[in-house]
């Protein structure tokens, strides 16, 4: 099997803050990654370099052999995203949300209509196709997220936080299809999760991140077995500690921080 | 292509479901016509200049333009804020595409206001001849291109809501009354003139003003026609570099 992510010694850097610290992974085409970590551990600024919305310190990315810093538009054509924090407009219906995505990922037309159906019948918001994402309420809006990043079928799809919000019923909704788009479509997945059963249950391979580094990886077993707990959530525990982490020092906060300050 | 209208489409239609911008707008340009038109109107016509609203009224038609076109650039910023850049950012289209998308976009929102500001003029007692209405129209799309890409372009740069109408109205308001908007260029003190003649905005009324108002053409339809679409495009092409260059 080859390696659809690589990535060699990503580092980024804020100043005097390290977001992300030296880390090197790899993930195999067709598996389901897991990428956990505490709050502020530096996985969103991992992915946000992954996915061309930042420019790493330093180290080397390949998405699908394609080098997201130097050669954007080719990388940019090999993965979807759904987004941890909003991303729609809520100044445009559900419908019209999708439809703008599905134009700019040249989802063919024949395509765009029956998967559009398809999709928001999926989440259940089908019947508020028409109305303003304005007048949606949270889990709402992040379902239509949801629907939205699986619109155009990408080879990686990057999940970050992606049910968040959501209820069990809808979660297991969500990874089921997203399980059976791996499955059918080869589609590799890569997400983040404060559920760490999820990890449990559908990845193949777990990498955890804690103060900018990887700290540990492999199978979910490999990982219980590693630290002799029963659960992958007490092997998390234990693998990063009971500290619970201040959101203040998060790489986003420090980003801020670093614009309001002048990049020292 | 495709791509350019859905991001066009996306504008107007944000644009037109927002009743109180498009009304909240036309005050100022109304006010403008009015007040000066008929404050000054007898002395530019003792001073043997004419009808001051004749003269008036397609500087403040491109003012309604330049305004609306300018301060598009806030949709960007809004876009940041509520993290719907982020969406566009990712998609496999070029930069190029993003910034002709949105201009598009804008320059239509800001023409239509244009259009608007024209029929109040001509409401209130502004007669243009007709016989060179599509060059006037020319030159409203070209005004209106320029400075949303101008706009559209610094927004980009810019992440802080309240800091961007600043930096706009900063800049639009020298744009504005140095251009030859509400009074002619010629006869102007040196300094102030050539102020005027780096204004690209005065080459816009020039352009628009001399199709409307017949004999009014101080610099030639071309000549205008050209300084506005090659600044357009050196505009479009920063905008598109800045474009890459955004961090989110």
């Amino acid at each position: 099997m080859s390696n659809i992510i690589e990535v060699k010694n990503l580092t980024k850097k804020y100043g005097d803050f390290t977001a992300v610290d030296d880390i090197s992974f790899a993930v195999e085409k067709g598996e389901i990654f897991a990428f956990l970590g505490p709050n502020g551990a530096g996985k969103t600024t991992t992915i946000k370099m992954l996915t061309t919305l930042l420019k790493p310190t330093s180290g080397e990315i390949l998405l699908d052999g394609k080098n997201p810093v130097h050669d954007e538009s080719a990388a940019r054509k090999s993965f979807g995203i759904v987004f941890q924090d909003p991303s729609l407009d809520d100044e445009l219906t559900a419908l019209e949300n999708m439809e703008f995505h599905a134009v700019l990922y040249k989802v063919p037309k024949d395509v765009r209509k029956p998967r559009i159906e398809e999709l928001m019948n999926f989440v259940e918001l089908w019947d508020r196709r028409n109305d303003l994402v304005k007048e949606f309420s949270g889990g709402m809006k992040r379902r239509l997220e949801i629907a939205r990043g699986l619109l155009h079928h990408p080879k990686i799809l990057f999940l970050d936080e992606p049910t968040t919000g959501l209820d069990p019923q809808t979660r297991n909704h969500v990874w089921s299809y997203v399980k059976n788009l791996n499955e059918k479509e080869k589609i590799t997945v890569f997400f983040t999760t404060h559920y760490i059963e999820e990890a449990d249950r559908y990845a193949s391979r777990v990498s955890i991140m804690d103060h900018g580094k990887i700290v540990a990886g492999g199978t979910p077993d490999e990982l219980k077995k590693q630290t002799g707990k029963d659960l992958l959530e007490d092997a998390f525990i234990e693998l990063t500690g009971y500290d619970i982490r201040k959101e203040s020092a998060g790489a986003d906060n420090m980003r801020t921080h670093a614009k309001v300050w002048g990049r020292r | 292509m495709s791509a350019i209208y859905i991001l066009w489409l996306r504008q107007l239609k944000r644009y037109f479901r927002s009743k109180a911008r498009m009304i909240g707008s036309i005050g100022q340009p109304i006010l403008f016509l009015v007040a000066l038109g008929f404050g000054f109107g007898p002395i530019f016509e003792k001073a043997g200049g004419g009808n001051y609203l004749q003269f008036l009224a397609p500087g403040v038609i491109a003012m309604g333009i330049l305004f609306t076109a300018m301060f598009m650039g806030i949709e960007i910023i809004w876009d940041k804020q509520f993290g719907f850049l982020k969406e566009t950012l990712v998609a496999p289209i070029s930069r190029m595409t993003i910034m002709l998308g949105r201009t598009l976009g804008g320059a239509t929102v800001a023409l239509a206001q244009g259009v608007l500001v024209f029929l109040i003029a001509w409401a209130i007692g502004f007669r243009p001849s007709f016989h060179l209405i599509g060059v006037a129209f020319i030159f409203m799309i070209l005004i209106a291109m320029l400075f949303t890409a101008i706009g559209t372009a610094i927004a980009s740069v810019v992440d802080d809501m309240q800091g961007f109408p600043l930096i706009m109205n900063f800049l639009v308001m020298p744009l504005f009354f140095l251009s030859g908007s509400l009074f002619p260029l010629a006869g102007l003190p040196g300094p102030i003139e050539t102020i005027a003649r780096l204004d690209p905005l005065s080459y816009g009324i020039d352009g628009l003003r001399g199709a409307l108002v017949p004999g009014a053409l101080q610099f030639g339809f071309w000549f205008d026609f050209g300084v506005l679409g090659v600044i357009t495009i050196i505009v479009l092409g920063i905008g598109a570099y800045l474009f890459s260059k955004i961090e989110i």
